[in-house]
C-alpha cells in the first residue's frame, strides 16, 4: 500500500497487520535505545495546514525512531489563502524528493487529493471532518492492549460527532469488527444520517451504561457560538462525563479521549485522572502505531 | 449563400407545426418552406441523410433527421466581462451553437456585475462583434449582488436585459425580494430566483445525507432550497409578480411549485440536465467536476425532477453552463468552484428523457424553446417563411462520446467526460451563420 488516506480504504486484515506491527514497535519503545535503523536515508515531511502540536510531535517522534530524516512544514491557512494552491505547495515539496508526506489539512478529501498527485507515500494526519486514521488505529491498539479483543465490545462515542474526523475513523474501524457502536450527545452534533449499524442516544446515562469503552470527543469551544450547543456549562451539565458515572458504568469500562481535553466541558477532573482513564496510554501508543503505519508503507523490494 | 434542407422532419412549437418539409435559406432568411405532409404520424424514414457543400450552396438531405428551432438557454454564465480566463462571449456562444443553442441568456455575476446599463451595453456589443448567436443579458436584482439595494431595473430592461437575478447570491432579505418582485411588474421582466437559505447551506459542499457524513463533507440540506422556494412562492402569491425558480434540484421544491401552480400562482421553474442525469453518488470520489450549487441530490429527487418535467411542473430545461478554469477545480473538494460546463452536452443528456419515454420529443423541444421564450418574452418567430433562419438539424439517434478536451467552451469541467450519449446536433443555422458538426465523432 502506498498511502494511508482513511480507514474506509482498509480491510480488517490490513488493520490487524498494522496493529500487530505496532505491538512489535511498542517493544522497541520500551528498550533503552528506542531507535531502529529501518528507514535510514529516507525523508519524511510533516505538512501541517492546521495548527497541531500533539499529532505532529507524535509523527515526528515516530519518524525519528525509524531513523527517517524529518522536515516540518507548517503552513498557516492564511498564507495559503494569500496565494499558493495546495497543488503548488505539493509540487514544491515533491521537488525535494521526499519519500513520505504526512498531511493535515482543513479540507475533507485533501489527503486523497495529495496522494493522487504525488508518487510519495501519503499519510493522512487529519483532513477536515473526514478522517484521522492513525488516531483510530492507536485507539484500537489501546483497546486491544487492555481488553484483548475488539469483537464483542460495546463502544460509546460521546460528543460532537458531526464535526469529528476521530469519530468517523473510529466508526469505520470498529464497523469492520463485530462491535456495537453508539453515538451519544445532543441532536445538533449527532448526525441524523448515521449509518445503520449505529445506535443513537441523546441521553448520556442510557448511552454509556453497558459500554466497555467510552470514547470522549473534544468539544470545540466555538460550537457554542454557532448554535450547536447553548453553552459549555449546559453541555457539561447534561453530557459531561463526571464522577457520578462510576455508579452506573461497568467496573472494567475504559474511558478514552484523543486530546487535548477540556476539563469541565466533556470530562471532569476526577474522571480524567481516574484509573479508568487511559488517555496517556493512548499518547504513548500513538508513536508505536504511527511507526507501524510508516513502516508498512515503505516501498519494499520484491 | 443558399442552404437547402430536404425531407426534414420539423417540430416547431412556435408555429405549432410538426411535419416533413423542404426548407430553403437565402442570405440568412427562410425564403421557402414547403410542407410535404401535415400528417403527424409521418415518421422520418431510415434512408441515410447526406450533406453536400458547394461554395455558394449547401444541400442537406435530412431523411431520418429532425429540424427544431434553435434552442434557448435561459441560464448560462458567459463570464465576460471579468472572468475571461474561464470563458468569453466568443467561446461561450460557440459552445452554445455547437450544442444547438442559438439564444443564450447570461447571468449577471460578471465582474463588474451586470447591475448597470453600461455593463449590459458592453455584453451586447461584444456579442454583436464576436458572438456566434443571440445573447440576452440578465441583470442583477440588487446592486453588486449584495441583496441590499435594487439595481436600476428599468434602465437595465431598456438596455436589453430580459430578466433579473442575483443567481448564486440569493436575496436573503424577504423585504428586498418583495420590492424586486413588485418593481419587476412595471419593468416587464421576471425575477429569477436562486433559492438557497445561506444560513442553512453555510459553507456546505454537497447534498447533506448519509454520503456527506461518510465523506466528512459539510452538507447542504434540501431544506436550504425548499425554505426559499416556499418563501418566494409566498411572496409571488401575495404580490402577484412573475417569479421563475432557477435550477430546481429537490423533490420538496417540485411539490411546492406544483401546489403553487395549482393555486394559480404565476410561478415557473427550470431544472438542468445534471439534476435528472446524476445523483450525489457522482461526487463520491471527491470529483470536483460534479460539484454544483445546488448540489446533486438523491435518486428520489432525480425521479421527482423527471416526473415534474413530464407533468409540466418544471417548464424549462436550462444548462446553468458554468465554465471554470482547470485551477478552479484542481483543488480539494471543499475549495473547488461550483459548476458544470453544460452547453455542449445539454441536448443529448435531455434526449435520454425522450429515448426513455419520459417526455415526447415535442415536449422536450418546448422546454428548450417556446417555454423560455414565453417566460422571458423573447420574440421568436420559429421556422417560417420570411423569418430569420434560426434552426438546428439533429440526429436524435447518433451515438457519440463526450470528450472534454474537444469542448469548444474554455470550461472543460464536466462530470460527463467519457459518457456515451445518443443524439447530436449536426448543424446549426443562425441567420447568415452556419455551423457544421456533421462529420464529428463519426
Amino acid at each position: 500500500m502506498k498511502d494511508l488516506i482513511g480507514i474506509k480504504e482498509l480491510s480488517r486484515q490490513d488493520i490487524e497487520e498494522i496493529l500487530n506491527t505496532a505491538k512489535a514497535f511498542k517493544e522497541v519503545l520500551q528498550r533503552d535505545i528506542k531507535k531502529v535503523p529501518t528507514l535510514r536515508g529516507k525523508t519524511a515531511i510533516n505538512l501541517f495546514f492546521e495548527p497541531s502540536t500533539r499529532t505532529r510531535t507524535s509523527f515526528e517522534l515516530a519518524e525519528k525512531r525509524l531513523s527517517l530524516d524529518v522536515l516540518n512544514f507548517s503552513v498557516s491557512t492564511s498564507s495559503v489563502v494569500k496565494g499558493e494552491t495546495l497543488y503548488d505547495t505539493l509540487k514544491t515539496i515533491e521537488a525535494y524528493n521526499v519519500d513520505y508526506i504526512v498531511i493535515r489539512h482543513p479540507c475533507s478529501g485533501a489527503a486523497k487529493f495529495v496522494a493522487n498527485h504525488t508518487p510519495a507515500c501519503v499519510i493522512n494526519a487529519g483532513d477536515g471532518t473526514n478522517e484521522h486514521p492513525t488516531q483510530a488505529l492507536l485507539d484500537a491498539f489501546s483497546i486491544l492492549e487492555i481488553k484483548g479483543r475488539l469483537d464483542g465490545l460495546k463502544i460509546a462515542i460521546v460528543g460532537d460527532i458531526i464535526h469529528s474526523r476521530v469519530a468517523r475513523s473510529n466508526l469505520y474501524l470498529l464497523s469492520k469488527f463485530d462491535t456495537e457502536i453508539r453515538f451519544v450527545g445532543p441532536p445538533t452534533v449527532v448526525p441524523g444520517y448515521a449509518p445503520d449499524n449505529v445506535k443513537i442516544f441523546y441521553d448520556l446515562k442510557e448511552g454509556i451504561k453497558d459500554s466497555d469503552v467510552i470514547m470522549l470527543l473534544r468539544i470545540q469551544l466555538e460550537r457554542q457560538n454557532a448554535a450547536f450547543i447553548p453553552s459549555l456549562k449546559e453541555y457539561f451539565h447534561v453530557w459531561g462525563v463526571k464522577k457520578d458515572v462510576f455508579s452506573y458504568i461497568k467496573d472494567d469500562a475504559i474511558i478514552m479521549h484523543p486530546g487535548p481535553m477540556n476539563r469541565g466541558v466533556e470530562i471532569s477532573t476526577e474522571v480524567a485522572d481516574s484509573s479508568r482513564s487511559i488517555i496517556l496510554r493512548q499518547v504513548t501508543n500513538g508513536i508505536a502505531t504511527r511507526m507501524a503505519v510508516i513502516y508498512l508503507l515503505t516501498p519494499r523490494e520484491a | 449563400m443558399i442552404i437547402k434542407i430536404y425531407n426534414a422532419y420539423i417540430i416547431d412549437p412556435f408555429t405549432d407545426k410538426e411535419a416533413v418539409a423542404d426548407i430553403v435559406v437565402e442570405n440568412g432568411i427562410i425564403s421557402r418552406l414547403i410542407f410535404k405532409s401535415q400528417a403527424l404520424s409521418l415518421k422520418p424514414d431510415t434512408k441515410p441523410s447526406a450533406l453536400n457543400i458547394k461554395p455558394d450552396l449547401i444541400e442537406i438531405d435530412a431523411r431520418g433527421l429532425y429540424v427544431f428551432p434553435g434552442l434557448i438557454d435561459m441560464h448560462a454564465h458567459l463570464r465576460e466581462p471579468g472572468y475571461e480566463y474561464k470563458e468569453t462571449i466568443r467561446t461561450g456562444t460557440l459552445a452554445a451553437v455547437k450544442g444547438g443553442f442559438t439564444s443564450v441568456c447570461c447571468m449577471a455575476n460578471t465582474n463588474p456585475v451586470n447591475d448597470n446599463p453600461e455593463v449590459t451595453y458592453y455584453i451586447l456589443a461584444k456579442a454583436n462583434e464576436e458572438g456566434n448567436c443571440d445573447v440576452y443579458p440578465i441583470g442583477a436584482i440588487t446592486k453588486g449582488l449584495k441583496g441590499e439595494e435594487l439595481s436600476e431595473m428599468a434602465m437595465l430592461r431598456q438596455a436589453g436585459c430580459v430578466a433579473f437575478s442575483d443567481d448564486g447570491m440569493p436575496v436573503m432579505n424577504a423585504m428586498i425580494m418583495r420590492r424586486a418582485l413588485e418593481y419587476s411588474k412595471a419593468v416587464g421582466a421576471p425575477i429569477i430566483s436562486h433559492c438557497e437559505d445561506l444560513f442553512l447551506s453555510e459553507n456546505g459542499a454537497m447534498n447533506e445525507g448519509k454520503l456527506s457524513f461518510y465523506m466528512g463533507l459539510k452538507g447542504i440540506p434540501r431544506a436550504a432550497e425548499e425554505v426559499m422556494v416556499a418563501r418566494d412562492i409566498i411572496l409571488c402569491k401575495h404580490f402577484h409578480a412573475p417569479l421563475h425558480i432557477a435550477h430546481v434540484s429537490t423533490k420538496g421544491s417540485v411539490d411546492l411549485i406544483k401546489k403553487a401552480k395549482e393555486e394559480g400562482v404565476p410561478v415557473t421553474a427550470e431544472t438542468c440536465p445534471h439534476y435528472f442525469s446524476l445523483t450525489e453518488e457522482a461526487v463520491r470520489d471527491y470529483n470536483t467536476n460534479a460539484k454544483v450549487n445546488p448540489p446533486l441530490r438523491t435518486e428520489q429527487d432525480r425521479e421527482a425532477i423527471k416526473e415534474a418535467l413530464k407533468e409540466a411542473v418544471v417548464d424549462v430545461i436550462a444548462t446553468d453552463h458554468a465554465p471554470h478554469s482547470l485551477d478552479d477545480k484542481n483543488t480539494p473538494f471543499q475549495e473547488a468552484a461550483n459548476g458544470i460546463s453544460g452547453l455542449e452536452t445539454a441536448l443529448a443528456l435531455s434526449l435520454k428523457l425522450v429515448h426513455d419515454k419520459v417526455l415526447t420529443l415535442r415536449q422536450l423541444i418546448e422546454k428548450f424553446t417556446v417555454n423560455p421564450a414565453n417566460i422571458l418574452k423573447i420574440n421568436k418567430s420559429g421556422i417560417k417563411e420570411k423569418a430569420e433562419a434560426d434552426l438546428i438539424v439533429v440526429d436524435i439517434n447518433r451515438q457519440w462520446t463526450v470528450k472534454k478536451e474537444e469542448f469548444v467552451s474554455m470550461g472543460k469541467n464536466t462530470p460527463f467526460d467519457g459518457w456515451q450519449l445518443k443524439g447530436k446536433v449536426l448543424m446549426t443555422v443562425k441567420g447568415r451563420k452556419f455551423f457544421n458538426m456533421w462529420q464529428e465523432d463519426k
